[in-house]
């Protein structure tokens, strides 16, 4: 039921793409894209201003490619970080007409608008143009320490074949955080983190809670005692934007609000930590790796 | 200031905490500041209820200063509290209580919702992403508690009004 | 890094401050709930007295130096100053420690908050015992 209620709302927004998409190209083939522009490096006292360029634009013509267009064509000193251009990088996080969006997963035709403005990311500092520095929000992101602590796991100690046992039920606990490409935009939408230097962010808490909810961790009193500051997780007022803005669906509102309610008490913060399983008495990889060959032989299938 | 630090030793030993501290002395270059509070309008309706529950908050505590003061004028005896209701009761002093019967009645409904949704009930669970990505925690079930914030607080507005405009 | 590294080297920058930290946040979030949904019920009553005669009436002297001589009132309006401005000042205190980071800021928001906290207590109080001792004749 909840699949088909999905389905029918991304056919719904597909179809209203298309419609908005038919009408743009049927009445207008340009735009007038607007970017900021600074050069924070070379002069910190630099006042910005904005450049205009009409840009020609298909149906199909992302906020990225009229950027590359502009850059091409007309001005190639513009400034834009960008990789992949599939929404996988998070490298191409701007504010487009207000909101903060990745470039590359923004079709012009969906905004619906003759003029697109491209800013840099609010709350991360300017380095020049559309580039900003992460280094706050990279150090924020490493301060709730993103990676699993396993005491029973030290690294040396870890047999070459060993693994976790861990059912499809408790990755669904935070599988869905760990889809976060660090594109930043949730960060920039944070109404706390507009003057809280010091708060981590929704990115930050939103992957210590992943952590926390791996049961292959089980450092789970200092995960806490890290977050429980008075600049930590009780600066989040559940404002919501992080989320809507997110565009990977990871729901960095909901992260927050779990692992509060483990750190208040209000949910069971007990959990099931996962097994290690010394591999060689697995019987499929027990006779001289024979099951390793047979799968790796499937997945190239 | 320092805009540019790509060379950041990722293998130091410098602390985290010590990092952040060192970008705090960086100055706020592009911090939204207490506007990015603000713009409650395209980031949706849970930012609408941040913007409302910290404004009705401020409000709510400077009329509990006030009243503490006006209240206390019963100790200089009836004339002195004479002379602070002739200042209170009043048209404006009316519609000014009007408004503190609304925020603290917003300010109570959507405040027990926040406990609610801050405590990780009605938010939905995580689960696997897909296209269009709705978030699950912007949900409309726990929205309702805000809808219903504003409805009670327009109908203690209207029933204060109605007291106190009918009690004169 | 490891997290006893991180642990080690935070303390040792924040040391002198922690020391005099009396509450962890999560603990205050929870007095901040406790306060709030407590206040809801006494702030009712404390309303609903208002009501249970015409409103004019209930603001003349004699009545409400009545109500202050009911001992459970009294306790009642002490109680709602108490919880009410633990929250208010708590919530006042959030939005400041919000705006500024220095840990200058950051003290004196915290010292006071507490002074404020105490203060309205305090002449909140005063009102009340004075306005409990008064004769009515």
């Amino acid at each position: 039921m909840k699949i088909f209620k999905k389905d029918k709302k991304r056919d719904i927004k597909n179809k209203e793409a298309i419609e908005i998409s038919n009408t743009t190209d049927n009445t207008k083939s340009s735009v007038k894209l607007r970017v900021f522009r600074i050069n924070a490096i070379q002069d910190p006292k630099d006042v910005h201003h904005f450049d205009e360029f009409q840009i020609p634009v298909k149906r199909w013509t992302t906020v990225l490619d009229a950027l590359l267009d502009a850059k091409s064509y007309h001005d190639s000193s513009i400034a834009i970080r960008y990789s992949c251009r599939m929404a996988s990088c998070g490298s191409c996080g701007m504010k487009i007409n207000g909101i903060p969006r990745l470039a590359c997963y923004t079709k012009i035709s969906e905004l619906a608008t003759n003029t697109i403005t491209c800013e840099p990311l609010p709350n991360f500092p300017y380095i020049r143009d559309l580039v900003t520095d992460f280094s706050q929000f990279i150090n924020h992101h490493r301060s709730v320490m993103p990676y699993i602590q396993n005491k029973k796991a030290d690294i040396p100690d870890v047999n070459e074949l060993t693994e976790y046992e861990q059912t499809p039920e408790d990755l669904d606990k935070f599988l869905q955080f760990s889809y976060c490409i660090k594109c930043g935009l949730c960060y920039s939408a944070c109404p706390t983190v507009a003057t809280d230097l010091k708060f981590p962010g929704p990115q930050a808490l939103s992957q210590a809670y992943r952590y926390f909810a791996d049961s292959r961790d089980t450092d789970k009193s200092n995960r806490l005692k890290v977050i429980d500051t008075s600049h930590g997780i009780s600066r989040c007022h559940f404002a919501g934007s992080c989320s809507n803005v997110c565009p990977k669906g990871v729901d960095p509102a909901l992260g927050i609000q779990l692992l509060r309610s483990h750190l208040l008490g209000f949910s069971n913060s007990e959990k099931k930590i996962a097994k290690l399983q010394d591999r060689s008495s697995n019987p499929y990889t027990a006779e001289e790796g024979e099951g390793d060959t047979e799968k790796n032989e499937n997945n190239d299938k | 200031m320092l805009l540019w630090r790509g060379n950041i030793d990722m293998t130091s030993t410098t602390s985290a905490a010590k990092r952040i501290d060192d970008n705090n002395k960086n100055d706020r270059t592009n911090r939204a500041g207490i506007r990015g509070w603000l713009n409650p309008i395209i980031y949706g309706w849970e930012r609408v209820s941040y913007w409302f529950q910290r404004l009705t908050g401020i409000f709510l505590l400077v009329y509990f200063i006030g009243h503490v003061y006006e209240t206390s004028s019963l100790v200089s005896g009836p004339d002195a509290w004479a002379a602070m209701l002739e200042l209170t009761q009043t048209i404006g002093g009316h519609l000014f209580l009007i408004l503190v019967i609304g925020a603290s009645t917003f300010h109570t409904i959507n405040g027990i919702r926040l406990i609610f949704t801050q405590s990780g009930q009605g938010l939905g669970k995580p689960g696997r992403p897909d296209y269009p990505y709705d978030p699950t925690s912007v949900n409309n079930k726990q929205r309702s508690g805000l809808w219903i914030a504003f409805i009670l607080a327009a109908v203690a507005m209207l029933y204060g009004a109605n007291v106190l405009f009918s009690g004169e | 890094m490891t997290s006893s590294n991180f642990k080690n080297n935070s303390n040792k920058r924040t040391r002198w401050f922690t020391n005099i930290t009396l509450l962890r946040e999560s603990q205050i979030t929870k007095i901040h709930y406790i306060t709030g949904i407590s206040a809801l019920f006494v702030v009712a009553i404390h309303i609903l007295m208002r009501l249970i005669m015409p409103f004019n009436m209930s603001l003349e002297f004699e009545n409400v130096i009545l109500n202050y001589k009911n001992i459970f009132y009294a306790l009642l309006l002490e109680s709602i100053l108490v919880l009410i401005a633990i929250h208010g000042f708590n919530g006042l205190r959030v939005i400041l420690l919000e705006i500024r980071q220095t840990l200058i800021w950051e003290r004196a928001v915290n010292i006071l908050v507490i002074v404020a906290m105490i203060g309205i207590i305090a002449y909140g109080t005063r009102t009340i015992i004075i306005a409990n001792g008064f004769s009515v004749g």
